[in-house]
């Protein structure tokens, strides 16, 4: 546990795994630069890895005023312990506020360890984040500029905000894809600050005696928000539209069997009984009529869009939101209409 | 060599099966509204600790944290195969978020004294935070192993395991102890067995008795009902039935620690109860509609 420290910056753990940044921490970068302004503070990355210094552009790209790198051989690959060690120890150093994660595989094992160790809170896999005032409902007090940490809760039925008024640094792991990659800036300026950390008594404990990475594997089941293509989408031509969508909504790509059965996409997409089955914050159906078979693998997603021609289609009776229209015109709108919004 | 193993499982709201009010007025879930069931991969992690006893030898000492009721989850434990139960509860656990609740649960195993493997769930389906587990491994001073898929070797005090990061595997090799937190895909949780349920099922807990005795004696006095709770605790422990109470003396925690006083986070609002949708919302085919229906999933979360 660190004092509070209103001054303290806003960190984003800098995901990398074979010298690749995750995107999760990109995105994250954003949206602590954000935050960090709003506060008046600046907004540090902490970069742990070996051979990884040059990650630092992009950071500082996105929004980084300070990285903080620990350059070891020892954390060439990810264990639990040498990175909690390296993220607690610069914890204990700088005193930031606020240290957020991607909620990956890699960001749960590791925040709940640094977490405990700091006695520090920590909200899983938050959709949203902002900055806001907490009044304790007993004993009045009030705490100004807290991280709010929102997520759904309960198997997505109820959306809590949670806070760490006392104990600090408040900390998060954020879901992929839903805080917006922006596009970096080149021309931004910042600091690369190399950090020596001992990892004594940390490296030897548990071993990596073999790793297997699969490259572009479909992420249908991590996935928050799903576009999915039926038959009714027509040709691979028109199928393009829903890679589009699901681009400017950061979102997998799914297919019905249709889909994949005329060949507009391959199996790997396919969601469903004998697919994948899914349930992301949102599902959008598109050209897909919703045979039984397909609303077995997609109906427990906790928002549907549905885009049909056909009005009697059953997928409209699963959806929370309906539209009787042609995909190829309704789909630019919408794509249309999320590059707009407010933000 | 023969392993001594731990497992954590938890009763938790089917909140795939939401029925009424799910969240009480100061945001905490309303247990009483939803039926509870067997956190499903605490079902896999009692699995995986049955299969190294099975191959090794040792014992299975199944934990859980929570009110009375969640004896349910340790008698489904025992009709499994494990070979003791532990309940830990305590008024003044309730409202613990993850930090308090690893803190407890890792306080209820250093209680048990020698112990070689921690198995958990990766997570319970109503937080879904899976930072229990981590957490646990961390006050324990131990080694963690999430995503554990396989035990690949287990010999002497070394294990290999697998685990399954998502977008790949790794096959690490740790000393003992561990705790390791266990996926749906790494096993096939066995079914109860016919002959352990009907040795079982009149496994109770103290404050089970205590809450038998109280409805069936209404009458008679507290120190009678006291007196009655210890001869049928008596009678139970003889015959290997009595599930073992914990409270947070007995586990020697730190109150501070603990419930809400040893929990960071709070629980600021809730904002939006979806229970169940009813038919939906008609979108026109046009800029507007759209535009206005991006502008609602914004607001409600959905997108970020």
């Amino acid at each position: 546990m660190i004092e509070p420290n209103r001054k303290g910056e806003v960190w984003v753990f800098a995901e990398q795994e074979d010298g690749n940044l995750s995107e999760v921490s990109l995105e994250l970068c954003g949206k602590a630069r954000e935050m960090a302004d709003r506060l008046k503070v600046k907004m540090g990355a902490v970069l742990p890895g070996y051979r990884v210094r040059d990650l630092s552009n992009r950071l500082i790209a996105h929004g980084a005023d300070n990285v903080y790198c620990v350059d070891d051989p020892q954390l060439e690959y990810y264990r639990t312990l040498p990175y909690a060690r390296v993220i607690c120890e610069l914890i204990n150093k700088h005193k930031p506020q606020i240290v957020l994660y991607g909620a990956t595989a890699l960001g749960r094992d590791l925040a709940p360890r640094v977490a405990s160790e700091m006695k520090a809170g920590l909200t899983a896999d938050c959709t949203d984040l902002d900055i806001g005032d907490y009044t304790d409902p007993k004993s009045k007090e009030t705490f100004q500029d807290l991280l709010l940490q929102i997520r759904p809760a309960f198997g997505g039925n109820i959306i809590a905000t949670i806070v760490n008024p006392r104990r600090w640094p408040q900390m998060a792991t954020v879901r992929e894809g839903v805080m917006r990659l922006a596009d970096g800036n080149p021309k931004r300026t910042g600091d690369l600050i190399l950090e020596k950390v001992s990892l004594d008594g940390v490296t030897g404990v548990v071993k990596i005696v073999e790793r297997h990475r699969e490259k572009q594997k479909v992420n249908l089941k991590g996935a928050r928000v799903i576009v999915a293509g039926g038959g009714g989408v027509g040709s691979k031509e028109n199928f393009q539209l829903i890679y589009d969508l699901a681009g400017v909504l950061g979102a997998a790509v799914g297919a019905s069997r249709a889909a994949v059965d005329s060949g507009l996409i391959g199996k790997e997409h396919q969601i469903g009984q004998t697919g994948t089955t899914v349930r992301p914050a949102l599902y959008v159906a598109c050209g897909i009529s919703g045979a039984i078979q397909h609303r077995a693998g997609m109906e427990e997603s906790a928002k549907i869009i549905a885009i049909n021609k056909d009005a009697n289609a059953p997928i409209f009776s699963v959806a929370h939101y309906g539209i009787v229209g042609d995909l190829n015109k309704v789909i630019p709108m919408m794509i249309k209409a999320i590059k707009e919004r407010a933000r | 060599m023969s392993y001594d193993c731990v497992v954590c499982v938890k009763q938790v709201p089917d909140t795939a099966n939401i029925t009424g009010e799910a969240m009480k007025a100061d945001g905490t879930v309303n247990r009483a509204a939803l039926p509870a069931i067997f956190n499903p991969e605490d079902l896999h992690a009692l699995e995986a600790a049955l299969g190294v006893r099975e191959t090794h030898g040792g014992t299975v000492t199944a934990v859980t944290m929570g009110p009375p009721t969640a004896c349910e989850v340790l008698r489904d434990c025992l009709y499994r195969g494990a070979d003791r139960a532990i309940l830990v509860t305590d008024r003044r656990a309730a409202a613990s978020d993850t930090l308090a609740t690893s803190y407890i649960l890792s306080r209820a195993v250093k209680t048990l004294g020698k112990f070689d493997i921690v198995f958990c769930g990766r997570q319970a389906i109503d937080g879904d935070t899976a930072q229990v587990g981590p957490q646990m491994a961390e006050k324990l001073g131990i080694p963690q192993v999430t995503y554990l898929e396989q035990i690949v070797e287990l010999a002497g005090r070394t294990i290999r395991a697998r685990r399954n990061v998502g977008n790949g595997w790794e096959i690490v090799e740790c000393r003992l102890p561990v705790l390791m937190t266990v996926l749906d895909t790494a096993n096939q949780p066995r079914p109860a067995a016919a002959k352990r349920i009907m040795l079982y099922k009149r496994a109770r807990a103290e404050a089970e008795i205590a809450a038998d005795v109280a409805q069936q004696m209404p009458q008679a006095s507290a120190d009678e009902q006291a007196r009655e709770v210890s001869r049928r605790a008596a009678d139970l422990k003889s015959r290997k039935l009595l599930i073992e109470q914990w409270d947070l003396e007995d586990i020697g925690a730190d109150l501070a620690w603990c419930g809400m006083s040893g929990s960071p986070t709070k629980v600021h609002r809730i904002q939006s109860i979806v229970l169940k949708k009813e038919g939906y919302a008609e979108v026109p085919a046009t800029e507007e509609g759209i535009r206005k229906m991006i502008h609602e999933l914004i607001v409600d979360h959905t997108l970020g």
